[in-house]
């Protein structure tokens, strides 16, 4: 037997919208195996993880708490891997944006007005998309690779933070611990209900939808689809692909710098040397689950979220390691990816090896 | 052993699994694949390799196991991006999340165990020279097996029928294939060997570099190896010297801090980072040098029509 792909005369629509729920489908097929393979029974363990989160209102809060960030970046990535553009530093982003945000509770810790919080998450924001301005203008001025130089920085951003709550943004009276002064009032964002959902959900919500206008309907979506499918032609247009380059990382760097002091000023009321639980890295699954699509990155956002919580409830119910959270959203990456290819070919099998497939 | 022998060990410690985790990348992107797995390989390698070592108490058994995990992980990328036509961007990040995550998962159960060390070669007489003895023939297998892939890669790549071939594959994948070459199984196979590589890389981490299992110990290392090919302007021999550099620059943190001198030590950590991006602009600036020997199919995926 041997497998053989057709290319499709034109792309399967259907099949752009199947292949992820056949890639999830896959993902839980191979999870139960996993867990049948640590000698748990699949069943409960895949309930658990998977349906679990959903059945009460504090892990539904909690699922929102997870998926705000997540949908944030990934929103802006998906702008990005659609104009060619390969931000993967979105950690890096996230945490510089943390640190410009948290500026203003540290130097100006008695300052309290609506406007501190305004100018923590502009600050956020700005912070986020100049530190992604790097990599950008690295690539238009010198042509350096910006996977790699994305990927550095994310690394360099960690220990910027990690050397600042350790040193000078430690807070005086925090007993030695490595974290800021705990951020109050104005400081913090407004929760929404009882719980521990926080204003940064609807400002996802609000991304997602003018990230979307823009996409569909603006000049500006056009120029990003046309410079990511074909830069010629994008030039012939007139479009500039440097422009490009910047924008989509300024975008995204400043949608993951928003994300990144909506952490700080949310769940965690602080900065400590660890902010973020890899959502920087797993946004880029996000991104692609949500067919590089604004309203698809909702969907995906939530669904990644519930592997987060999955993970942590599989953690304290079958004490298994919460590691298994990493394995299921690579495992869907892969298969989002392999699922993918039925968007442009149709699988066929022929018997043997023929002739002509010799080389 | 006085200080500066020391030093020059540690940069040499330092310096293999960026040697080992660059030259198999470097012969993979010769055959134009982009696999920005290494990361992933590395770690993957760096776990089994140790499990494998732990369990069975032989560090050579470790090796073995290593090298099987690169290869495995550069397998699946294989079937995804040469069978069935994915990006190999997308796949390749895919690869290093997946190994992030079930690396984690599998060194759960080692973590804080005491490893195995890769015993150095003890050569009678060489050995025991003062000096150069140390330097030249106190390192275990990998740091020569580093070497020696190293210069077998090159040799292979400039000296024989199969280097063309490889070149060819890279250069224009059309025309490979008119000529009767099979692109898709010397990708396979310049796949495959560049995830041994990384899986020796990893290998090398647990089991020589620091024996132990540590989470993320890999640190970033495949993500710097990936820069050396460009560095490199894929030629080995400039692998060998910028893995070196790149070794000494990684160690320099530890010995300037033993020194005392106030600098933070996570200035001295991003340091390694910082110098990969300093050298991708230098070397990516200087156009004549890139463009001469970067394989010019790198990243396309090859469709033979049928």
């Amino acid at each position: 037997m041997m497998l053989i792909l057709e290319k499709r005369s034109e792309q399967s629509r259907a099949m752009t919208f199947l292949s992820p729920i056949l890639a999830i489908g896959l993902t839980v097929v191979i999870g139960g195996f996993i867990f049948a393979g640590l000698g748990l029974d699949p069943f409960k363990a895949l309930y658990i993880y998977f349906i679990e989160p959903m059945t009460s209102l504090w892990s539904i809060e909690e699922l929102v708490v997870k998926a705000a960030p997540l949908i944030l970046i990934g929103a802006g990535l998906a702008i990005c891997y659609t104009a060619n553009v390969w931000n993967i530093g979105a950690e890096g982003q996230l945490t510089i944006g943390a640190l410009f945000g948290s500026a203003i509770p540290v130097y100006f810790t008695a300052w309290q007005s609506p406007l501190t919080l305004v100018l923590m998450l502009v600050l956020g924001a700005i912070g986020g998309a100049l530190f992604g301005a790097i990599p950008a203008l690295l690539k238009n001025r010198f042509g350096a690779n910006e996977i790699l130089t994305s990927l550095m920085l994310v690394y360099v951003a960690q220990l910027l933070l990690d050397w600042l709550v350790r040193g000078h943004w430690r807070d005086p009276k925090g007993f030695n611990f490595p974290q800021s002064v705990p951020f109050e009032g104005w400081q913090l964002l407004p929760l929404l209900g009882e719980g521990r959902v926080h204003m940064g959900a609807i400002l996802a919500v609000i991304a997602v939808f003018i990230l979307w206008v823009m996409m569909s309907r603006s000049l500006r979506g056009f120029e990003i689809r046309v410079i990511g499918s074909s830069p010629r032609a994008g030039a012939f247009a007139g479009f500039s692909q440097k422009r490009v380059v910047l924008f989509c990382f300024m975008l995204s760097g400043g949608l993951a710098g928003l994300a990144g002091i909506c952490e700080v000023a949310g769940p965690s009321g602080q900065l400590q040397p660890t902010i973020s639980p890899g959502y920087g890295f797993t946004a880029i699954i996000v991104a692609f689950l949500g067919r590089l699509n604004p309203i698809g990155v909702l969907f995906a956002g939530v669904l990644l979220a519930i592997s987060y919580l999955g993970g942590e409830a599989a953690q304290v119910e079958l004490g298994i390691s919460d590691k298994t959270a990493q394995v299921f959203q690579g495992m869907l990456l892969f298969f989002i990816l392999a699922c993918d290819t039925l968007i442009h070919y149709r699988i066929k099998f022929a018997p043997g090896r023929g002739a002509a497939g010799a080389a | 052993m006085g200080a500066f022998e020391a030093v020059i060990l540690t940069i040499i410690t330092a310096s293999t699994p960026l040697l080992l985790a660059a030259i198999g990348e470097l012969v993979t992107e010769r055959s134009g694949v982009l696999n920005l797995g290494v990361e992933g390989m590395m770690i993957m390698g760096a776990v089994c390799g140790f499990a494998a070592a732990y369990t069975s108490q032989s560090a050579m058994l470790g090796v073995a196991a290593g090298l099987i995990a690169g290869v495995g992980m550069s397998l699946l990328f294989a079937f995804l991006t040469q069978t069935l036509m994915t990006s190999q961007v997308a796949t390749g990040l895919s690869l290093t999340l997946l190994g992030l995550g079930l690396s984690g998962l599998i060194g759960e159960a080692f973590t804080g165990l005491p490893g195995i060390k890769l015993a150095a070669l003890d050569i009678p007489f060489l050995s025991d020279i003062p000096f150069i003895g140390p330097i030249l023939f106190g390192h275990d297998i990998l740091v020569y097996a580093s070497l020696a892939i190293t210069a077998g890669a090159a040799y292979v790549l400039f000296r024989t029928r199969l280097g063309l071939i490889i070149t060819a594959v890279g250069g224009n994948h059309h025309s490979a294939h008119a000529l009767g070459y099979n692109v898709i199984r010397v990708r396979y196979g310049c796949i495959a060997f560049g995830g041994g590589c990384s899986g020796l890389a990893g290998a090398y981490l647990s089991l020589a570099y620091t024996p132990q299992w540590i989470e993320n110990m890999s640190s970033g290392r495949g993500w710097i190896a990936l820069a050396l090919v460009v560095f490199s302007t894929w030629l080995p021999g400039r692998v060998l010297i910028g893995a070196y550099l790149f070794g000494a620059v990684w160690i320099m943190g530890l010995y300037v801090q033993a020194l005392g001198v106030a600098i933070p030590a996570q200035l001295l950590s991003s340091l390694p980072y910082l110098v990969t991006i300093v050298a991708l602009i230098i070397i990516s600036g200087n156009k004549t040098l890139t463009k001469v020997n970067t394989p010019a199919c790198i990243g396309q995926p090859f469709a033979p029509e049928r």
